[in-house]
């Protein structure tokens, strides 16, 4: 497959999708002008691994900030690897967050409740 | 027209207007078209203060976020026409003042009439709840909700409300039948 390679600016994210050397990630800031377009090429990208998966996939999220506009897509990637977990397919999701971020903590909570698989929160610090 | 009477008047205009500024501690306002490039703008600018300052670091975080969601909403949802009829979107006035408690983040803009009721009682639903009514609304919207063609998502508000942890002040001032100009404040408290 494919990887995806993209550099984080100061309003999108870094993402590596990088199925043969089990790299997915997911990281930095995102507000992105057109949110929608920015997400559609890593949505599109993990239909196509949902056909035919490692047997294990450990995604990492270590987002620094988020507006709510990407919230609702981030959620869409978890909710394919939700499918992926449910097609019995090992999936493990890292919510990376620092160690004194409350609200970034929070949202990881918020996205386990809100999906069935299985989440794992690491905290990390800055310095 | 007198042109040094206009001139003068104007002057002794900026004058006052740095005054009021100075009085109700606004330290950035803008009055225009918001676009990706003002928010980037106006929040790196704001971070580079609160740098300098030593603001502590939740309440920079929560500035920030504020900011980002208040520029959105207004880029995606504010609507006038001008005075020759043409629509003009995404534009407002943009405000951020700060005490010695607090930051208060202002954005007022002109909405079509239509809109006013269903904003109302968002707003109203949000204030009535507390932390975790908030997180309960803050889940169901974004399983429900669905992105609009506008790139919102409907968690703008919910989402302030939750992170600010205060009630959200508004107020829509009638401008004539079809149109109101909608005031939206929030505030963020330093001490966090």
């Amino acid at each position: 497959m494919e990887v995806i390679k993209i550099i984080g600016t100061d309003d999108t994210p870094s993402v590596t999708l990088d199925a043969q050397n089990e790299i997915f990630e997911i990281s930095g800031r995102s507000l992105p002008e057109d949110v929608a377009a920015f997400y559609e090429p890593i949505l599109d990208w993990l239909d196509r691994y949902a056909e035919e998966p490692n047997e294990k996939t450990v995604f990492n999220f270590k987002l620094v900030y988020f507006n709510t506009a990407s919230s609702k897509l981030i959620l869409d990637i978890l909710l394919k690897l939700e499918e992926m977990h449910e097609d019995d397919k090992e999936i493990l999701i890292r919510w990376h967050f620092p160690e004194d971020d409350e609200d970034m903590e929070e949202a990881g909570e918020e996205y386990a409740d809100i999906v069935e698989v299985p989440f794992e929160q690491v905290s990390y610090s800055l310095d | 027209m007198d042109d040094k009477v206009d001139i003068k008047d104007f002057l002794e205009f900026v004058y006052s207007f740095y005054k009021t500024m100075k009085d109700h501690e606004v330290t950035l306002v803008y009055e225009g078209e918001v676009t990706h490039q003002i928010t980037k703008a106006f929040t790196s600018l704001t971070e580079t203060n609160m740098e300098a300052e030593e603001e502590g670091p939740s309440t920079q975080k929560k500035v920030f976020h504020v900011m980002v969601e208040c520029l959105q909403n207004m880029s995606k949802h504010a609507e006038t026409i001008d005075a020759s009829n043409l629509k003009k979107d995404g534009r407002g006035i943009f405000m951020l003042s700060k005490n010695e408690d607090a930051y208060n983040i202002t954005t007022g803009n002109v909405l079509n009439n239509s809109k006013v009721a269903h904003i109302t009682k968002m707003l109203e639903q949000i204030n009535d709840l507390d932390k975790d009514g908030l997180k309960k609304l803050y889940k169901q919207q974004i399983k429900e909700g669905r992105l609009s063609n506008k790139g919102g998502a409907g968690l703008g508000f919910i989402d302030i409300a939750k992170k600010t942890g205060n009630k959200l002040y508004y107020n829509f001032l009638s401008i004539n039948d079809e149109f109101s100009f909608f005031v939206f404040t929030s505030k963020i408290s330093r001490n966090n």
